[in-house]
């Protein structure tokens, strides 16, 4: 097992330079540059040239490359042009709200989707099945920007139980328990859709692991109902659901975004939607590498994970 | 079984979740409210720095002019200038030697003294390359200064500036953030991080910054100029209009900055006050005088009276703009010419005009962007004028492009891309905007922002003599020759003037919007 995750993370290491390469040069074939989007109507071509000069982005890109990579092995990611702070300071600040916001999304998704899956499964056509076949339809198709709003109109301005935005009070303690109000609307909006693929996915792994024959077996030797379907059929079925779940886990990430912005929340997701716009390549690079490499662990962990569950899968 | 089981546990769960949503709703209807002396302001964005001369942005100005000072300020409501940490000033004969007259026992919030080496401090950090904090920059508006060549300190309270040439603009734009007073000691201290630990001599001063969830000013009891009505003002930078509107009407602020136009009568109600101010600001479209159908000063005069601006302004801009008459908005009061009215909306005299020039049906391209920095709705109005042109026989094809890339497509000139374009300018000076986009000199390949290629001797020759007087009437005067000229050959399509708007609790009192686009805060209270 060991050889195998230090294999898994050695060859995760081309994947993530790969990244590197692609979020560069991107970054520097889009349209606009960062003097551009810092002077606006002001951009000249004279006073764009002296700010790229001060920038330092006059030199040729391949040479940008290389300096930026070199840094970045020493852990040095530069510094923002659009927030004048180190860009990893801000990077590890927002990626932390981003975990908050997208784990407890995961977690809710995870719970609430395998449950509704199992349920959907056991009961299959039956009243319960059709409840929750509607509601991940529902989940399924509103888009969490538009599901955001409405939660924010309803919970928020009109019944004022939930504050609208931001991630703590002003004037707070900077609780846990301030937190978590101020997590129930972006996290709710964050896991629809994801709970409604999780609970579609479970009910039909549930539904091909219950027509095999070790659960007639089960039953057949006087297992109980509940038994039979929690710990027999949702062990054997978690080897299809967990894959599923890491899928989810970038969707949940790359969701968090529009979330992010509607709810301002002070997140990963945001703080590259605004880089991007102002050209902030340094932000935008160290941003993206960042998330990209964070997803690849994540991706190791959860094949880690399913050896662990399904002793067929062998390293 | 299986069934009664889960949906008892399921009623009983959703019983507990609805329990304990109305306990959180209990808690939170009293944490809604604001602390009393304390404004909460809801911003557009998490600033990039409050260091004035390396800022940019309206969004980071709106902080910034709380924190310091100027040598000069614009008098209230108005876009002239008047003293301000310099009591007086006299300009030499040939307007090139500005020597300023510090108020004595001026102070920096951080202890320091604000005299005359401070203010050499400031314009040297900014304009010489080889100053030991030259690398706390870049300092992107580092030309507006560009022809001062000397700064002298000959004693505490008098500061010497010597220009390469005459530059009339120069007094306001000391009075822009640019050209606040910065403390040198500060700046020694912080390094690069003084746009986050500013030191300056204005009513507030700095208290606390959280990125992206607030930046904390409070107030300075010691300042020149008596101390300010609130207790602090807390930034917050709200990116999102929706989410901003949502937070204003739930409650959790007590000030809103641009407020979009078609949430604004959500606020026409006695729990809300709405305040708005006319910019100097312009909207307008740049006509390519070069090449193409607007070549012909008959079709760009034409193009002006096709489009309906009071349906433009009152209508897709729901009243948050007025119409602009012509290249000099009106909030310069005293540069702006009474008798150059807005073409009026008529479409027969651009047919017949059209018809004159033999061109009945002229195709254009229209560069349009998605947003920008005082853009206001650029798709929305870009499609209405589409709509105002093809009625009287224009045939327009639109290109619409993300703000930074269409920046990229216009300012290098409209040759050989496009016929029109939209632009629009925010500035302090009636010279600035006219002086980098109309003369000849300022073409795209001479380093301006003429990308329309227009060009006329007496106008240039008109903005050369008015950037060289000192003498305010005689500016004045030439500035009113100029926009009847301009206005006449339409190098432009002239739309609107923005009027900023902003929206308070009934609470606040002592709110107002400047012409300048500064939000000075000190006379603002909260009940």
């Amino acid at each position: 097992m060991g050889r195998y995750i230090l294999y898994r993370l050695i060859s995760a290491v081309p994947v993530v330079l790969g990244i590197t390469v692609i979020v560069f040069f991107i970054m520097s074939l889009i349209p606009g540059d960062p003097a551009t989007a810092i002077l606006g109507a002001y951009a000249s071509p004279e006073n764009v040239a002296k700010l790229n000069r001060d920038l330092g982005l006059d030199r040729p890109m391949v040479a940008r490359y290389f300096i930026w990579l070199g840094n970045l092995l020493t852990g040095d990611f530069g510094r923002s042009f659009s927030l004048n702070r180190p860009v990893l300071d801000e990077i590890t600040e927002r990626f932390s709200a981003t975990l908050v916001l997208a784990g407890v999304s995961l977690v809710l998704c995870a719970v609430i989707g395998i449950a509704a899956g199992v349920v959907s499964a056991a009961r299959q056509f039956g009243w319960q099945d059709k409840a929750i076949t509607f509601a991940v339809l529902i989940g399924i198709s509103v888009p969490s920007f538009f599901l955001g709003m409405l939660l924010i109109l309803t919970f928020a301005v009109n019944l004022r139980w939930l504050p609208v935005s931001g991630m703590y009070e002003i004037y707070g303690g900077r609780t846990l328990w301030d937190l978590a109000r101020h997590l129930v609307l972006p996290a709710t909006a964050l896991a629809a859709v994801a709970t409604g693929v999780v609970a579609r996915l479970s009910r039909s792994a549930m539904l091909e692991v219950l027509r095999q024959d070790f659960i007639r077996t089960a039953r057949a030797k006087g297992v109980a109902e509940r038994g039979v379907i929690w710990r027999h059929a949702l062990r054997a079925a978690m080897v299809s659901i967990i894959p599923v779940l890491g899928i989810q886990a970038g969707f949940v990430l790359s969701g968090a975004v529009y979330v992010e912005v509607v709810f301002q929340w002070p997140g990963v997701g945001r703080m590259l939607v605004e880089a991007i716009l102002k050209r902030d390549l340094l932000l935008v690079q160290g941003g993206v590498t960042f998330v990209a490499a964070c997803y690849v662990l994540f991706n190791i962990l959860v094949d880690v994970a399913q050896s662990l569950i399904d002793p067929r899968i062998k390293a | 079984m299986l069934s009664a089981r889960l949906s008892r546990r399921a009623l009983l769960s959703a019983s507990a979740a609805g329990l304990a949503l109305v306990s959180l709703g209990l808690r939170s209807a009293a944490l809604a409210q604001t602390p009393p002396g304390v404004l909460i302001l809801g911003q557009v964005a998490e600033p990039k720095t409050l260091d004035p001369q390396a800022a940019t942005a309206a969004n980071d100005f709106r902080i910034s002019a709380n924190l310091f000072d100027g040598l000069v300020r614009f008098r209230d409501g108005t876009l002239e200038v008047e003293p301000a940490l310099a009591e007086r000033w006299e300009i030499s004969d040939d307007g090139k030697t500005y020597t300023f007259h510090l108020r004595p026992g001026l102070t920096f919030h951080d202890g320091s003294a604000c005299d005359a080496e401070a203010v050499k401090f400031t314009f040297e950090r900014m304009l010489k390359e080889d100053h030991p904090y030259a690398k706390t920059g870049p300092f992107p508006l580092a030309f507006f200064f560009s022809s001062v060549t000397a700064i002298e300190a000959p004693d505490a309270t008098t500061a010497v500036f010597t220009l390469s040439e005459p530059y009339a603009p120069f007094l306001a734009n000391l009075a822009t953030p640019t050209g606040y007073i910065v403390s040198p000691a500060a700046v020694a201290q912080h390094g690069a991080d003084f746009g986050r630990a500013p030191s300056g001599t204005g009513p507030f001063k700095f208290a606390e910054w959280r990125a992206n969830e607030m930046v904390a000013i409070e107030k300075n009891p010691d300042y020149w100029d008596g101390p300010a009505a609130a207790e602090a003002i807390v930034f917050r930078p709200l990116t999102d209009a929706n989410t901003r509107t949502a937070e204003m009407l739930a409650g959790g602020l007590d000030i809103m900055v641009e407020v979009p136009p078609v949430t604004l009568s959500q606020f026409r109600t006695d729990a809300f006050r709405i305040v708005e101010a006319a910019g100097a600001h312009l909207w307008f479209l740049i006509l390519n005088c070069k090449d193409g159908a607007f070549a012909d000063k008959r079709v760009r005069q034409a193009a002006n009276y096709a489009v309906n601006k009071e349906a433009l302004v009152n209508d897709v801009l729901e009243g948050t703009a007025t119409v602009a008459a012509g290249p000099t908005p009106a909030a310069f009061n005293w540069a702006v010419n009474p008798d150059v009215a807005p073409y009026p909306y008529d479409p027969e005299k651009a047919k017949a005009l059209l018809a004159e020039a033999g061109q009945p049906n002229p195709k254009v391209t229209f560069f349009v962007t998605e947003g920008g920095s005082g853009m206001l709705d650029p798709v929305a109005m870009g499609t209405a004028i589409q709509a105002d042109l093809a009625a009287v026989g224009f045939d327009v094809t639109i290109q619409t492009y993300e703000w930074n890339t269409f920046l990229d497509q216009v300012n290098p000139g409209l040759s050989g891309k496009a016929d029109m374009a939209e632009m629009a300018w925010m500035t302090n000076d009636p010279d600035t905007l006219p002086y980098l986009a109309l003369r000849s000199e300022a073409w795209p390949e001479k380093g301006g922002f003429n990308s329309g290629y227009y060009a006329n001797p007496q106008v240039d020759d008109l903005l050369n003599r008015a950037r060289i007087s000192t003498s305010q009437d005689e500016r004045a005067d030439l500035y009113k020759q100029m926009q009847v000229l301009v206005h006449d050959d339409a190098p432009w399509l002239f739309v609107a003037n923005w009027k900023q708007n902003a929206v308070s609790t009934a609470a606040v009192s002592g709110l107002a919007l400047q012409p300048s686009f500064l939000l000075t805060l000190k006379d603002v209270a909260k009940a």
